[in-house]
C-alpha cells in the first residue's frame, strides 16, 4: 500500500484539470548507497486516471521520471461533484488508489 | 505500439472468448491489459527507440509546444509541459537522449482527453530533451536542450 497522492481536481468552462502529486521514492536502480551497494529500482511503472468510471489517462513511467512525480493533465467534461480516481502500480507490485470529487475553478 | 498490441491482445482473446469473459467478470485488474513496456522502457538511445517504435525520426512539428527551462540547476527535477494541437493527439511519448534509459515516461490519451500533460522528470547532464507525439496515427517530434547544472541521478 503506497502512500496517499494528493490530487485536485476542478472543472472550468466544461474542461477539467487534474493536478496529481505522489509520494514515491522513484529509485534509478543506479544509486550506491553509502557503503557501495547499489540501490534497487523501485518505480512507478504504470498510472491510470478515470472520470466517474471512464479511462481519462493512461500513463507508463521509467525510472527518469522525477521522485514524487507530478502530473497535470485536462480532459473535456466533468461536472462539480464528479470522482477523479487515479491509480498508480510499481515494479515491486505495490500499488495505490485515491479519490477527489471535482470542484468548479474559480 | 502500445494500442497495438492490446488491439492484438484483445482480438486473440476474444477469439478463444476467455479474455472476453475475464474483463466481463471483472477479474482483468485495472492496467493488466496495457502492460509495461519493458522494451521501449530499456532503449539506451534515440535510434534504439525509433528501433523499438518502428519509426524514423519523425519531422518536427509547429503544433507541438515544448517547455522546459533553459538552465535546470537540479537535474533530479526538470519540469517539462508539453501541449500539442495536431489533431487527434494520441500519445506523448517524453525521451532524455543523454540518460542511461532514453524514454522517461509514455502517455496515452483517450478521444476527449487533450494532448497536455504536465511532469518532472531527472536529467544526468546536459542533453536534449525530446517529446514524440502520435497524432492521427502518425508520429511527430518537438525537442528543446537543457543546460543541467548538477546531475540528477547522482547520489
Amino acid at each position: 500500500m503506497g502512500s496517499p497522492m494528493k490530487i485536485r481536481a476542478a472543472v472550468k468552462d466544461g474542461v477539467t484539470e487534474v493536478k496529481v502529486l505522489m509520494q514515491h521514492d522513484m529509485e534509478t536502480g543506479l544509486r550506491k548507497d553509502a557503503a557501495g551497494a547499489v540501490i534497487p529500482a523501485w518505480f512507478i511503472t504504470e498510472l491510470t486516471a478515470k472520470h466517474n468510471g471512464r479511462v481519462v489517462l493512461e500513463a507508463q513511467f521509467g525510472t527518469a521520471v522525477s521522485k514524487n512525480p507530478y502530473l497535470v493533465f485536462r480532459f473535456k467534461g466533468g461536472a462539480k461533484g464528479d470522482k477523479v480516481t487515479v491509480s498508480w502500480k510499481d515494479n515491486k507490485d505495490d500499488s495505490r488508489s485515491d479519490e477527489v470529487e471535482i470542484a468548479e475553478k474559480a | 505500439m502500445v494500442n497495438l498490441e492490446r488491439r492484438q491482445a484483445l482480438k486473440t482473446g476474444g477469439a478463444l472468448g476467455l479474455w472476453g469473459l475475464f474483463l466481463s467478470l471483472g477479474l482483468v485488474p485495472q492496467g493488466a491489459q496495457a502492460e509495461w513496456n519493458k522494451p521501449l522502457f530499456s532503449a539506451k538511445t534515440m535510434n534504439e527507440a525509433l528501433d523499438g517504435l518502428g519509426a524514423i525520426l519523425p519531422a518536427s512539428s509547429e503544433a507541438i509546444a515544448l517547455t522546459v527551462p533553459e538552465i535546470a540547476e537540479n537535474g533530479a527535477v526538470v519540469p517539462v509541459s508539453v501541449t500539442s494541437t495536431l489533431p487527434d493527439t494520441t500519445r506523448i511519448m517524453v525521451f532524455v537522449d543523454k540518460n542511461p534509459n532514453v524514454l522517461a515516461a509514455d502517455f496515452s490519451f483517450p478521444a476527449g482527453t487533450e494532448g497536455f500533460v504536465t511532469t518532472r522528470v531527472k536529467m544526468g547532464q546536459t542533453a536534449q530533451v525530446i517529446v514524440l507525439v502520435k497524432a492521427d496515427g502518425k508520429l511527430y517530434r518537438a525537442a528543446r536542450e537543457v543546460k543541467v547544472t548538477q546531475g540528477g541521478c547522482g547520489g
